[in-house]
């Protein structure tokens, strides 16, 4: 993508640093160079052997690809050959994207916020295309006679992403229906769609396997029992929030080979629907999402897990109350490896049940639920033994009592979640450590968590997320431990560790290469050492420093030149960033994506510098003195990839109509923000403290 | 299959659609008259006799018993007279023949009975077992009736008094009523036939008229001129048609004296002797007309009403023609004005060039044919171009040339009179797949909301399986 979009005269520097690399890469490989000095010893090698150099170029660092490319033909055209993504910048260089990769099979068009019809039509202009893939499912702009050139041109299309094509409609949708070859298909979102559109679509895809309607207000039961009748193959089926109800709900349950069916926040679903079934089965379907289904209850849900004995998942999130005969009918899908029953309310010994009814559960979640008790949990626990995952986000009442039985029985544990277990001690939060060692995922958001607990969790070498914001508790020491033994850390979220400083996160920093998210948002001892060392994790993509008033742009100009992936930065609040930063940004986070400056020093010129981000979707520019709406309309003006924008309330006034109105057409949605001017930051325990207030109360 | 035949596809077609709109696409599933479902004769010394099903007693299951005891009295006397003429002379064997199919009747009635005695004590069980009746001796029935027997009641003979009693001038206010709801309604008799009367009303007991099982109801037959003639007066009880009420009045007293008085001609109240009225139902005059007595499935019609619109639909010339279309033709200027209303507003299209009325129809029709799929209306002008010629490619054999025309309208084959008549032809012919034909086809297909192509409707049985299976084979190809 860098080789389509990127600036090709600028950074000749590095650039060569990775010819050298990939250079040396490929003349390891190669068996014996050529002696014969006149041609490139490159230009003999065979297809296959240039396709292992390339790949493991790209492994290496994937922006070398380009410079591998630019070395001689013959790599160029292997380059050109062996290409099989291409995710362009900008629609308008798609033709020549195109033509220059002619074995692509899949074309992402997610960074294109905007690609209109005649982009569409000119990406395949140059006769049948190789595509098989297509997503869009970020880009507006184009229409039914888009979507027809894409069909038209593509003839082996058998994916296609149109998620939120709110504008598109039934006629978009007659022309998704000539690709005959759809397997996998997208319509999320498509608002003003009817039963004639998916009508089309249901007798023209016969081979479609996968189909998200979600959101798709104007379908209705007619289309669906359609769509039933004529894709006999479907085995996934998403028609969260439609209006669908036991009229069509039959024919679906009947589709021969559904495995999959999504029926989030189907308020047409109730417990009719779910018993209409009554002998027959689906024999097929494996994974069932009833969540936030707000007209079923235990009746229904018992109805329906007898037609369902091979159900692997079952999501009753937010849908009703969990009683304990209905948990009894789980015994009916003995199969069962998913629950998640997210937001629900026990009634009586509802919980309990969990434990003798579903030994062969994988993954629970009572994330959010109410009627967790100690008791309860702890029975539950005690019997599923072979749990992988365990979420109980925000079960207030439990204590140590539940963590000791969790931690004993169930030991393979590979996630953990259970952000504001608050009445969990410290002491109690070492047990994770001390016998789950298998955990990759952990989430201990707003507990006691301390430097032991810290220790014991060294033991988790397989690490990959550990969320332990808002815990004061810990230490430069503890995250030291961290630092040492979990190598393969891929997300780490500190914010408002209010005791740490830069020596834990240089630690993290120098023992986690492989970090791709930190969060340090209001850890308000950070200093541009920590920053500085963080920019040795060349695959850090966000960064959020939010409040931490001692960062400066030295130390975002060492992650801009260091961590070159960076798609997310947050430093609102980051007082001392002024337009320096904002320079090295524009000249070498070319895959920022989205940043929030507000409150920073930042004038004009550094604003303007960003528009050379060609990418820049994303941008939050609230209260910055140095701004003027003249800097702000010319920025706008040339980033065109911009979908969304956060400005001052102000601004909406002093900037010309026109101009906004020339934005917003171009996809960009404008979002006013008026919040007071408020400087100071409360210290992390002021934070805490109020935040509990409000629970008690 | 004759003329006729094809004429009842039209036919059907145009009542499903024009007809009963979208109120109830089930000419005979209408609930909104309550028939007793089924009747017994008045043998016992009080015909009031009521089984009241929902409200159990030993009271009235003594009734019951008492009344199915008599019954079965009457049949054995019936047979032992049949054993011993049988015994005298064998030469009987004619009359014998005529008096088994009564025989069958009556047996089939006790067992109705007794089924529905025992069901009162099953409330659960009711519903299943008389909707599973079969119905038996149905064409024993309509045979023995047949056209000559006239007037002549059937072996059990109804006396006179009671005739009288039964045809109580309830049938026409119901009538009256019918008429003036706009319903389908009519009457006018010729066969008198077999008298039962034993209500058993309920409420959701109402099932369907055209499950009556033959015997239980009057059938009556008018004549075709009786059918045509312009009246709107018609007798309750003998089905007479005229132009003026005063006729229909003079009409009345003969009667009898109880007509005589301004107040019975009057709407006369519902009261208690409206649990004896006479069911009647009626038979088209034209043989070979499923619903002419003598057709093997016969289903009888409702109302007089629904004798004149069927036999002018299906029987008649169509002398309306749409003056918006130029190609839909009604024998009925009702039908023509409910066309009319819709007549080039039928939005819902179907890349064959069909075009409907409603979006389940279209669905209905698009789910029954393979290839077939939903067709935008033509504000995208690219979009529906395409769409025509693709679904050109269906029908290339097709006689009716501009049966593609940009007007797509409702059967928009030509302006040939016989276009609508070809709809019916048999399978076999070249341009089966006309529009037209697909629209026939779909409208007496799709009779339910129910999406499944189910002929549901005992009245659509009509249509040979045949003619699907060798649509749905043509589209394939």
């Amino acid at each position: 993508m860098d080789a389509v979009a990127s600036h090709h005269h600028q950074h000749r520097h590095p650039k060569r640093r990775r010819l050298a690399l990939a250079l040396a890469l490929s003349l390891s490989l190669s068996p014996s160079p050529t002696p014969d000095a006149a041609a490139p010893p490159l230009d003999s090698l065979a297809d296959e052997l240039f396709f292992l150099v390339l790949d493991r170029v790209a492994q290496a660092d994937p922006r070398a690809l380009k410079s591998f490319a630019l070395a001689s033909r013959a790599c160029h055209a292997a380059e050109s050959r062996h290409r099989h993504v291409v995710r362009p910048l900008r629609t308008d260089l798609l033709p020549a994207a195109m033509a220059r990769y002619p074995c692509a099979t899949r074309l992402d068009l997610s960074l294109c916020a905007r690609v209109p019809d005649a982009a569409l039509a000119s990406a395949v202009v140059s006769g049948p295309s190789a595509l098989r893939a297509v997503d869009l499912s970020r880009s507006r702009g184009f229409g039914a006679a888009g979507v027809a050139a894409l069909a038209a041109s593509c003839p082996g299309l058998a994916d296609l992403d149109l998620s939120n094509g709110v504008d598109l409609g039934d006629a978009a949708a007659a022309e998704v229906a000539r690709a005959k070859g759809l397997r996998r298909l997208s319509l999320a979102r498509w608002k003003t769609l009817t039963d004639m559109g998916l009508g089309c679509v249901a007798v023209g895809c016969a081979e479609l396997r996968e189909l998200s309607l979600k959101w798709c207000l104007g379908v209705s039961d007619l289309g669906i029992q359609l769509l039933a009748l004529k894709c006999k193959k479907l085995t996934s089926l998403d028609l969260s929030y439609t209006m669908i109800t036991q009229d069509s709900f039959l024919p679906i349950m009947k589709l021969p080979n559904l495995q999959e069916l999504t029926l989030m926040g189907c308020i047409g679903i109730d417990d009719d629907a779910l018993g209409s079934l009554e002998k027959e089965c689906s024999k097929s379907l494996q994974v069932l999402d009833l969540s936030q289904c707000q007209n079923i209850t235990d009746v229904g849900v018992s109805a329906i897990l007898k037609s369902v004995p091979n159900l692997l998942e079952l999501d009753l999130s937010y849908c009703c109350p969990v009683t304990p005969s209905m948990v009894r009918s789980l015994q009916k899908i003995p199969k069962l490896r998913t629950l998640k029953l997210e937001g629900c309310k026990f009634i009586a010994d509802g919980l309990k049940a969990i434990g003798t009814s579903c030994v062969s559960l994988r993954e629970l979640s009572l994330s959010k639920c109410s009627g967790v008790t100690d008791t309860e949990l702890s029975f539950a626990v005690s019997r599923l033994k072979n749990l992988l995952k365990l979420d109980i986000t925000c079960c207030r009442n439990i204590t140590d009592v539940s963590l000791a039985a969790i931690t004993s029985s169930c030991t393979s544990l590979v996630s953990l979640r259970m952000e504001s277990c608050s009445r969990v001690s410290s002491g109690a939060l070492q047990l994770i450590g001390k016998h789950c060692s298998h955990l990759e995922e952990l989430d201990l958001t707003d507990s006691d968590l301390d430097g032991e607990g810290l220790k014991a969790l060294a033991r988790c070498s397989k690490l990959s997320s550990l969320k332990i914001g808002i815990c004061l508790k810990i230490s430069d020491e503890g995250l030291t431990h961290i630092g040492r033994s979990c190598p393969k850390l891929r997300d780490i979220d500190l914010y408002r560790c209010g005791g740490l400083s830069d020596d834990g996160i240089i630690q993290i920093a120098q023992g986690c290469p492989m970090l791709e998210s930190i969060n340090l948002s209001y850890c308000t001892e950070i200093t541009d050492s920590s920053l500085i060392s963080l920019s040795k994790c060349a695959k850090l993509n966000t960064l959020e420093i939010r409040g931490c008033p001692m960062i400066t742009s030295t130390g975002l100009s060492e992650i801009a030149m260091g961590c070159r992936l960076l798609s997310k930065l947050d430093i609102k609040k980051c007082f001392e960033i002024n337009d320096v930063g904002m320079l090295y940004l524009s000249q070498f986070s070319h895959s920022l994506r989205q940043i929030n400056l507000s409150y920073c020093s930042v004038t004009d010129i550094g604003l303007l510098s960003l528009s050379s981000i060609s990418g820049l979707q994303n941008m939050t520019i609230v209260h910055l003195a140095g701004i003027t709406p003249n800097g702000v309309t010319a920025t706008l003006m040339v980033c065109g990839c911009l979908t969304k924008v956060k400005l001052h309330e102000a601004f909406k006034s002093m900037m010309p109509p026109h101009m906004i109105k020339n934005v917003e057409a171009r996809g960009c949605v404008f979002q006013w923000i008026d919040k007071p001017f408020k400087v100071e930051v409360e210290p992390c325990d002021v934070w805490k403290q109020q935040s509990q207030d409000v629970l008690v109360r | 299959m004759d003329l006729s035949q094809n004429h009842i596809h039209n036919q059907f077609a145009a009542n499903l659609y024009y007809q009963f709109g979208s109120d109830n696409p089930f000419p005979s599933m209408g609930t909104q008259q309550q028939f007793p479902p089924f009747t017994s004769p008045p043998f016992d010394a009080s015909p009031s006799t009521n089984i009241p099903h929902m409200d159990w007693n030993p009271a009235t299951m003594l009734d019951n018993l008492t009344f199915i005891e008599e019954k079965i009295r009457q049949v054995k006397d019936v047979i032992r007279t049949m054993v011993d003429s049988g015994g005298q002379l064998s030469c009987h064997q004619g009359e014998l023949a005529q008096k088994q199919p009564v025989v069958n009747a009556d047996l089939t009635c006790l067992i109705v009975q007794l089924i529905s005695t025992a069901g009162s004590l099953l409330p659960s069980l009711k519903n299943s077992s008389f909707l599973s009746h079969p119905a038996a001796g149905h064409m024993d029935m309509a045979n023995h009736v047949g056209p000559s027997s006239g007037l002549v009641p059937n072996a059990m003979t109804v006396s006179e008094e009671n005739k009288e009693d039964m045809c109580s001038p309830e049938d026409y206010e119901e009538l009256f009523k019918g008429w003036t709801d706009g319903a389908i309604e009519e009457g006018i008799e010729i066969d008198n036939v077999l008298v039962e009367e034993q209500d058993m009303k309920d409420g959701d007991e109402g099932i369907d008229g055209e499950n009556l099982p033959p015997g239980s109801y009057e059938l009556l037959q008018l004549e075709k001129d009786e059918i045509l003639a312009p009246h709107t007066h018609f007798c309750s009880i003998c089905g007479k048609g005229f132009k003026r009420d005063a006729n229909l009045r003079m009409h009345m007293r003969g009667h009898g004296d109880e007509y005589k008085s301004p107040a019975a001609l009057a709407k006369p109240p519902r009261d208690a002797s409206a649990e004896h009225e006479l069911v009647k139902r009626y038979s088209c005059p034209s043989v070979g007309c499923k619903r002419n007595k003598l057709h093997k499935n016969f289903q009888p019609l409702k109302t007089i009403l629904c004798v004149k619109n069927h036999y002018k639909r299906s029987h008649c010339e169509k002398s309306y023609t749409c003056s918006r279309c130029h190609t839909k033709k009604f024998s009925i200027m009702a039908d023509l004005k409910t066309h009319e209303k819709h007549c080039g507003r039928d939005k819902w299209l179907c890349s064959c060039g069909t075009s409907f009325s409603r979006k389940d129809k279209l669905f209905a029709h698009v789910a029954l044919f393979q290839g077939h799929t939903p067709a935008l209306p033509p504000e995208e002008p690219k979009t529906c171009s395409d769409q025509s010629s693709h679904a050109g490619s269906h029908q290339e054999s097709t006689k009716v040339p501009n049966s593609m025309g940009s007007s797509f309208m409702w059967g928009a084959s030509s302006g040939d009179n016989n276009a609508l008549d070809i709809k019916g032809f048999d399978g076999c012919n070249d341009d089966f797949l006309s529009t037209a034909n697909f629209g026939s086809f779909n409208l007496s297909f799709g009779p339910a909301d129910g999406f499944t192509g189910e002929p549901s409707g005992g009245s659509f049985s009509m249509l040979p399986s045949e003619h699907f299976q060798s649509a749905q084979k043509k589209g394939q190809n």
